[in-house]
Order: C-alpha cells, then structure tokens, then sequence
C-alpha cells in the first residue's frame, strides 16, 4: 500500500516536472522582450552588447533570463581621411550568455591609401557571471560579465603595388587573435547614470584591423576602457566613452580612442546611435588626428 | 585665554555645520515624495498606473479578482512611504501577496515600464521617475519567483 503510493506520488512528481518543462520549453520559444529598454545596450564596434567603443556587462537582447533576445547592426564610421563600416548579428540567451558575429572593412580615401581596404571578422563571446545592473539598486554590486573576441584579419587590399597584401608586412606577429576582457556596469537609478569599466587583455592593433602583436610588443598588455552614460528618459541617453589602447607597430603610434555618444531607442525594435569619435592618428604614413562622425543602427529584439 | 576662544568658536562652528547638515538631511528625506507632488501627486499618477496595468495584455491577467480601488489605495501608500513621506504602508509584504503569482523578470519590468508611461503622462521629470523606480528596483527580489 505504502509502495504503491509512494509510485502514485513519484509518477504524480515526474508527470508534473515532465509538464512544467514543456510550458517551459513552450515560454522558451517565445522571445519575450521583457527587460526594460535600452538595458541591452546597443552595439559596439566588434559587434558584443555595450556601448559605441566598448564591451558591457549587459547581455544584448531583450530577452529576460527566461527568453532569449536577438539583432542586427550596422555601423559605420567616417573620419577625414578613413572609414569603418561594421555589420553584424548577435544573440543574448537567458540574459546569461551573448554569442556575436561580426564583420569590420575598412578603407582609405587619401591617395597614396585610397584604395586600401582591410576586412576582418570577429566571432565574440560573453557570459554574465554575476549582479544586475538594473535590480540590485540598494547595493553597489555591478553587473559583471567576461568575454572574448576572436578576431581573424582577413589581408591588405589596395596596396598590391606596394606588394603588401598582409598585416604581418606591417610588423604585425599575426593576423589573427584573441581579446578577453571583464566588464562591469552598474546603472545608478538614484542617478540616472550608466557606470562601465572593462578591463581587456589584447594583442589587437587598431582592433586588429593592423594584425595582433608587433615589432615593438608582442604580448598581452591590459586596456581600460570606460563609459558614463546620464539616461535623459528611458528612450534617450548621452554620454561619453575612452578606450585605451596597446603600441604594438613601429609603424603606427597608435592612440587611445574617445566619443561623445547619443543613443535614441524609439522602441524596443531598433535604437539609433549618434557620436562623435576621435581615434588618433592611423599609422605613420598620415600624422592627422582622425576625427569623425558615428553611426550605428540596430534592429532586433 | 585667546587659545580657548578659539576653540570655543571651532566647536561652535562644528555645532553649527553639524546641526545645519542634520537640518538639510531632514530636508531631504522627503524630497522625492516633495518631487513626486506629494500624496495628491502620488494618487494622481497611481490611478493612471492602474488602468494602464489593467490594460496591459502582457500582466492584466493577475489583476483579475483585484480590488483595484484598494490596490491604488495600497500604491499610493507605499510609494508615499518609500519616498518618504508621511504614510505607513498597510498591506501585506511584496513576497507574501506575490507568492503564488509565478511572477517572472518580463512580468516585472511590464509592471516597471507601465508605471513610467504613467509618470510620463503626468510630467514627472525622468530624473524624479528615476529616483522612485531605484527605491522599487530591489523588490524584484521578493515578487520574482519563477
């Protein structure tokens, strides 16, 4: 009696363990776009979740940890004499982990460089470890996330004559890498403000666009980067951003990067971002400061 | 003696910093309950919040058997004390009324959302939206249970 109770029950457990997951598997399939807006920030340069320059904590998407998020960007940058054009996909599952595919080309407008064209491909992976940067506002805890970006550059375009077809020419030690980085971003309510600091251990010069490692260094060195973000309202916030970066090349006294950012989310479909950038001059063959505007779209959910 | 004068005048003045920083701190307990326009602010802006809840496919449903007059009652309440004014909020605690709601994230942030589009509409600055949302933010703790 008591046994045959005891598997009553038992069937009963795995019958109604067996049906919440199907309701659950059912409310996976689902995105249900249920974070708030804009806290899937928009998309960087390399294509993770953060802001225009640098990687956030903030997992892209608006997918709550029950759902899963995705979008599409396109970002393109244009300084006097240069510009970057990124395009590219990413996924937030379970507010918990962010896959991106990216793809960066950039190109040259000033003779002897105007028809250089460099492409590289950045495959990026993110993963929450701990915190809410949203909930937890009684604390100072951030939100914080580790990544990595695979980035494989894919050769020199345009400077055939000059038989330089690859970065390693340029004293680049390879023309492929690995970034990892840790993020932590905590939104301030009381405040209206969006804190990050990310911290990346990287090789890349010039993101990689001028290969991994150089002829002056050739080991991992850490970055800073940091954004400040003030949120007008929930569709609309400014702010600014700074990313360091490594002095790999001879060739290329490569500086940090600054911009000035708004970000317009007019829904939870799209958002709009507006900055200007400064990234310093790009190699020694033009001493120009390169200053210019940006603009990123994303689509998604 | 002009060492003690001194002195006296330091402690004066440390009196007077310290009695002036408690004064501002009382001040400003109650700011964002002064910049919410008050409990006749409050109601205002809770009332709207409640029909734009019942409104919202995503959440209504929970709120069918609810006494929504007694809910905006309690609303008001609560983020009347929250924001420190001069009220006690009278209901139960956020985990005991939410416990068998299997209230989820997107749940909560619909709830959080509504509440700003009612605040828009009665032209609380977003810094102000803000600042009260902070105070609710960590009760996702207790009402997220699923």
């Amino acid at each position: 009696m008591q046994i045959s109770k005891k598997i009553v029950n038992l069937a009963l457990l795995s019958c109604s363990a067996a049906c919440m997951q199907t309701s659950l598997a059912q409310d996976m399939l689902k995105p249900d776009m249920g974070k708030l807006t804009a806290t899937g920030g928009v998309s960087q340069l390399e294509g993770a979740g953060g802001g225009g320059l640098t990687p956030w904590a903030l997992i892209t998407g608006y997918g709550t940890r029950d759902s899963y998020g995705a979008n599409a960007h396109y970002t393109q940058v244009n300084t006097q004499d240069y510009s970057l054009k990124t395009y590219g996909v990413a996924v937030g599952i379970a507010d918990r982990v962010e896959l991106s595919l990216a793809s960066q080309e950039f190109t040259g407008s000033l003779a002897p460089l105007n028809a250089l064209n460099i492409k590289q491909d950045i495959f990026g992976l993110k993963v929450k470890l701990a915190g809410d940067a949203v909930y937890e506002q009684d604390s100072w805890m951030p939100q914080i996330a580790v990544g990595a970006m695979y980035k494989r550059n894919k050769g020199i375009g345009g400077l055939g004559a000059l038989g330089v077809t690859n970065v390693k020419q340029l004293g680049a030690k390879d023309d492929s890498g690995v970034d990892y980085y840790v993020s932590a971003t905590k939104i301030l309510l009381e405040q209206s403000l969006l804190l990050n600091g990310t911290l990346r251990m990287t090789k890349a010069n010039q993101m990689g666009i001028l290969g991994f490692g150089g002829d002056k260094k050739d080991r991992y060195q850490p970055m800073l980067e940091t954004s400040v973000a003030y949120l007008l309202n929930r569709k609309l916030a400014v702010g600014a951003e700074y990313r360091m970066k490594p002095r790999n090349l001879g060739v290329d006294n490569e500086k940090d990067y600054y911009d000035v950012f708004v970000a317009w989310f007019p829904s939870k479909n799209v958002s709009v971002t507006a900055a200007y950038a400064t990234l310093g001059d790009i190699t020694i063959f033009n001493p120009k400061n390169q200053r210019g505007w940006y603009l990123s779209l994303q689509a998604g959910f | 003696m002009n060492n003690i004068l001194t002195h006296i005048s330091k402690i004066a003045i440390g009196f007077f910093l310290l009695s002036s920083l408690t004064a501002h701190a009382q001040n400003s307990n109650d700011a964002l309950y002064q910049s919410l326009g008050g409990k006749t602010g409050i109601s205002t802006f809770v009332n709207s919040f409640v029909a734009i809840v019942l409104e919202d496919a995503r959440i209504n449903k929970a709120f069918k058997e609810t006494d929504t007059e007694r809910l905006a009652s309690l609303l008001t309440e609560q983020f009347c004390e929250l924001s420190g004014g001069p009220c006690k909020y009278s209901g139960r605690s956020m985990a005991e009324s939410h416990k068998d709601m299997q209230v989820t994230n997107a749940h909560f942030n619909a709830l959080a959302e509504d509440l700003q589009i009612a605040m828009e509409k009665h032209d609380i600055p977003s810094s102000v939206q803000n600042r009260l949302i902070a105070k609710l933010a960590p009760m996702q703790r207790p009402i997220v249970t699923k």
